[in-house]
């Protein structure tokens, strides 16, 4: 086995490792039940951080494996900072744990990294070499010291969800079950894009277009899912595979949209039916199993990640990228889409530390904002890399 | 003078404190029916809550607000977003205003036209953003002073021993008699176990006062000095001399002066263009990229001129130093830092012609045109020469009957030349551009025959200076100073009384990190037998909760 298989491996052990541990975690949920189900659940929480753990290693190894099979931090394309990314997570959400032992943020913390993962997983993983400018130390101290604070703040992503779950009540009609209800349905949807695109990578679709791009230029184009809307201009080169359904204008990559359409419904399909299942929301379904936790201590989790991950997020993501912007292309700031989009989550982050302090939003508030703040990183690692071109856009 | 509020201590405070500086009485209604009082600034009087008289106070109040400040993050915050749902103009390769309206509609329609018009494609340097930047700039200032001054003062001047009012309205409090042991002794065991928890331990007669991590405080200050300061540096680039930023082409053997570097010229040597050799990945090929670069880097020389050469002059320069510029690699020298940016290969150097006879094809001569030199006239021997009458390097077509050049680089050149030969001694003219050739007046014995072109590279370099660096530099590290101290260290204090019948009264007080601060808290409890204490935040709460729960088993 050579060291990339091995990598691959190391990762797919990774992922089952966190699989189980969300069970586990799920295990260890406190009960008032009064025949001994507190020790047992005290059980469950210590096998489960040791097998988060044993994943975390895994991996690590995966991470280690492949710097030195590609000879520089596997953190350069889209599949590798969003695996990077996940492990991030889990390794703050250790570290949180052994601050606060608290086994819920378990059960949260690891399906997010799961679904990340998952999604870094539906890029393509091969070895991409490194264009000039990337070709710098800076690349590890920049991406890696920027991806562990987003880790950290995403953990109060985690206990604020967890805040919320307890403290919105599924029975009562409100815009605080309305949206909290759409945040799990987002979640939903990841897993739609995951379930479309391995189902038809599995298929082995193909179908390739010419199209003329907005230089106007023509281009060639390989879709792996049934085109439903086409590019600009496209013309279909593959026999008996779908004609597009609706044409689009050449700034809007139809690509990406039919991906989007896709997951959309595959995730939409998916969602109606545990609705018709179960015959609840999935907040109702959640409410019950975190009945036990205590509100201020996760409150407080949610903002001390805040402050343990705000420091480091500025240093990496600010300091860090004026530095090598400054080396690389001779000024430290250029407002490159991704750079603003660091700004927008640091100025966010700022203006939730003073919200909370001065203004006295805590608790559920609080709770609001550190989920808004995680789709703001998501919506810079998601849309911003794919969708807005830059320097920055790897795929 | 300004009103006083005196307490029933007999303290005089500022108008505006909230809670008595000496011993900490609820001064004001608010306060004294809260059950927990608001410990944020330790209940001082800010400057904006004391003075709202003349404008200057009035200015200063709506720049001291929370409120205004975080309104004005999040508008910043939109602000910056809005620049980057179109491409800047900066990312947009095109030259002028006319070209860059027509791209922004013709690639992103009237919404496209609509954010052109609305100068949003170059948001960051309008009037409007610059203003909401130093708006914010000016609100850290003023909020800042206004709060941790007296902050400062009040966390210096603290008394040990605090109203009782003030202690029951703390979060953490506990009352009571000791729980086992002798009660005389219990404040030294509180003194000697705080002390070995690091805290800093003041006792005046019956009362304590253990703190730690006070300097935490100040953290949120620091880092609002090092962001004015590297907003600072940022304005001083408008100052002449601190800033330079040129970009220049240079072609290979060429060697130019340095804009914005006085004195200095620079030689390439030769441009290098390496390719990755790997397989195609995937990434690539859903994209239509045929290879990736490996390397750009431009091989130069650089130059001096002697101190006492008239500017321009290109003779006895002392070579200063042999650099290879590389992306992540710039040429630095004396503050000055030469960039590897652009590239442009096989730009065509030369044209090679040959006078030939149309009907014979016989070859008179050979004619080298430099595009970037060319010369007036090219002589081949006595009777046989080529004038250049005219030379467009970008031509663009006829206006008016003249030929046009669209740039001054040699892209698509044409030449007017003019033949003198033994056989037409008084000279034929003929227009020559690539694949046409007119012949204004009518039909010539000679023609210019295209041999061949010399092409060579040509490298972008940008040049930069920029003495606001170290600026930048100190302010970012102030910054991520302050911030890591105001995040990663916090406050904690204690106060331990002890009343006459040896019972405790206690109070505690984190700024944030109350999970800690508990910690403590236990230890103590054990170690000196304390009452045990309460959450009064937590036991509210709990108390909620039980009443919803009750109503549910209704």
């Amino acid at each position: 086995m050579n060291l990339i298989d091995l990598s691959g491996n190391l990762l797919f052990v990774a992922f089952i490792a966190y699989l189980i541990g969300t069970f586990l975690f799920g295990g260890a949920i406190k009960t008032s039940k009064p025949d001994g189900a507190e020790k047992r659940a005290n059980t469950w929480g210590k096998l489960a951080i040791i097998v988060t753990i044993i994943g975390f290693l895994a991996q690590l190894g995966y991470f280690i494996t492949r710097w030195i099979h590609t000879g520089h931090a596997p953190v350069s394309n889209m599949f590798e900072f969003t695996t990077a990314f996940g492990m991030f997570i889990i390794g703050a959400f250790i570290l949180i744990y052994y601050m606060y032992r608290l086994s819920v943020l378990g059960l949260v913390a690891l399906p997010i990294a799961l679904l990340i993962i998952a999604y870094a997983a539906m890029f393509p993983n091969e070895v991409t070499p490194l264009v000039p400018s990337l070709q710098s130390y800076w690349l590890t101290i920049h991406v890696i010291t920027a991806a562990l604070g987003q880790s950290v703040l995403a953990i109060s992503a985690v206990a604020g969800l967890i805040y919320l779950l307890k403290a919105v009540d599924p029975k009562v009609k409100s815009k605080g079950r309305f949206w909290l209800e759409a945040v799990l349905y987002f979640m939903v949807l990841v897993i739609g894009f995951v379930a479309v695109t391995v189902i038809f990578r599995g298929m082995g679709y193909e179908a390739a277009f010419t199209y003329v791009d907005k230089n106007g230029a023509q281009q060639e184009i390989i879709y792996n899912m049934p085109a439903v809307f086409g590019m600009n201009e496209s013309e279909l080169l593959t026999d008996n595979v779908m004609e597009p359904l609706a044409e689009m204008p050449p700034v809007i990559n139809a690509k990406k949209l039919t991906v989007v359409f896709w997951s959309f419904i595959a995730g939409s399909i998916l969602y109606l039916l545990i609705r018709l299942v179960t015959r609840r929301r999935i907040l109702a379904m959640l409410h019950p199993l975190v009945q036990k936790v205590n509100l201020n201590l996760l409150d407080e989790i949610g903002y001390r990640s805040v402050l343990i991950g705000f420091p480091i997020f500025s240093l990496g993501a600010l300091v860090f990228a004026m530095i090598w912007a400054q080396e690389a292309w001779g000024r430290f700031w250029g407002w490159d889409p991704k750079e603003v989009w660091a700004l927008i989550t640091w100025l966010f982050y700022a203006a939730f530390l003073h919200l909370r302090l001065s203004k006295g939003w805590e608790g559920k508030k609080s709770a609001w904002l550190a989920l808004i703040g995680f789709a703001i990183i998501l919506f810079n690692l998601i849309v911003v890399n794919l969708v807005i071109a830059g320097l920055h856009s790897y795929a | 003078m300004m009103e006083k509020i005196i307490c029933a201590c007999g303290h005089e405070n500022p108008q505006g404190t909230k809670l008595c500086e000496k011993c900490g009485r609820p001064l004001t209604e608010e306060e004294k029916d809260r059950k927990i009082v608001d410990m944020r600034y330790d209940g001082i009087a800010i400057r904006s809550k004391t003075r709202n008289k003349s404008i200057i106070d009035k200015i200063w109040n709506f720049f001291s607000s929370v409120k205004v400040g975080v309104s004005l993050i999040i508008i910043n915050l939109v602000a910056a977003s809005i620049g980057t749902i179109f491409p800047q103009e900066f990312y947009v390769g095109v030259a002028t205003e006319a070209e860059r309206a027509i791209y922004y509609e013709e690639t992103y329609g009237s919404l496209g036209k609509l954010y052109y018009q609305l100068g949003l494609s170059d948001v960051y340097s309008s009037w409007w953003f610059q203003i909401l930047v130093g708006l914010l700039g000016i609100s850290i200032i003023i909020a800042s002073l206004d709060r941790g001054i007296p902050l400062h003062k009040s966390l210096k001047n603290q008394r040990v021993k605090r109203h009782e009012s003030f202690m029951k309205r703390q979060r953490v409090v506990a009352a009571g008699p000791v729980t086992e042991g002798d009660s005389s002794k219990t404040l030294d065991l509180v003194e000697e176990q705080m002390k070995k928890l690091k805290y800093n331990v003041r006792r005046e007669g019956n009362a304590i006062l253990a703190e730690r991590g006070r300097f935490a405080r100040y953290g949120p200050y620091i880092n609002h000095v090092g962001l004015i300061v590297f907003l600072l540096g940022v304005m001083l680039r408008l100052l002449p001399g601190f800033y330079v930023d040129e970009s220049i082409w240079v072609r290979e053997g060429e060697t130019r002066t340095i804009p914005g570097m006085d004195g200095y010229f620079i030689k390439n040597e030769k441009f290098i263009l390496e390719m990755h050799d790997n397989e195609k990945t995937e990434a690539q090929i859903q994209q239509g990229v045929n290879a990736v670069a490996k390397n750009y880097q431009t091989n130069v020389k650089l130059y001096k001129q002697p101190e006492d050469a008239i500017p321009g002059q290109t003779d006895n320069l002392e070579l200063v130093k042999e650099y290879s510029i590389r992306v992540n690699h710039p040429l630095q020298h004396e503050g000055y830092s030469l960039y590897q940016m652009d590239f442009r290969l096989n730009e065509l150097k030369a044209m090679n012609f040959s006078l030939t006879n149309k009907a014979t094809g016989e070859e008179l001569g050979d004619v080298s045109v430099d595009l970037t030199n060319p010369q007036n006239e090219y002589v081949i021997n006595e009777q046989t020469k080529v004038s250049l009458l005219g030379y467009y390097p970008d031509f663009s077509g006829f206006k008016d009957g003249e030929p046009q050049t669209a740039t001054s680089t040699p892209n698509n050149p044409a030449f007017i030349f003019k033949m003198t030969t033994p056989e037409q001694p008084d000279g034929e003219v003929s227009f020559v551009a690539i694949k046409q050739t007119i012949e204004p007046n009518g039909d010539n014995a000679y023609k210019m025959k295209f041999k061949g072109v010399e092409t060579r590279n040509m490298s972008g370099l940008t040049v930069h200076k920029d003495r606001t660096i170290p600026i930048l530099f100190i302010g970012g590290m102030i910054f991520m100073l302050g911030v890591a101290i105001g995040s990663y260290w916090n406050h904690r204090r204690i106060w331990v009384e002890q009343l006459q019948d040896g019972s405790i009264r206690l109070a505690a007080h984190a700024n944030k990190n109350w999970f800690n601060i508990k910690k403590d808290l236990n230890t103590i409890t054990e170690y000196a037998h304390l009452p045990q204490f309460i959450d009064q935040v937590e036991k509210e709460e709990e108390e909620g909760q039980k009443e919803k729960e009750g109503d549910n088993t209704l």
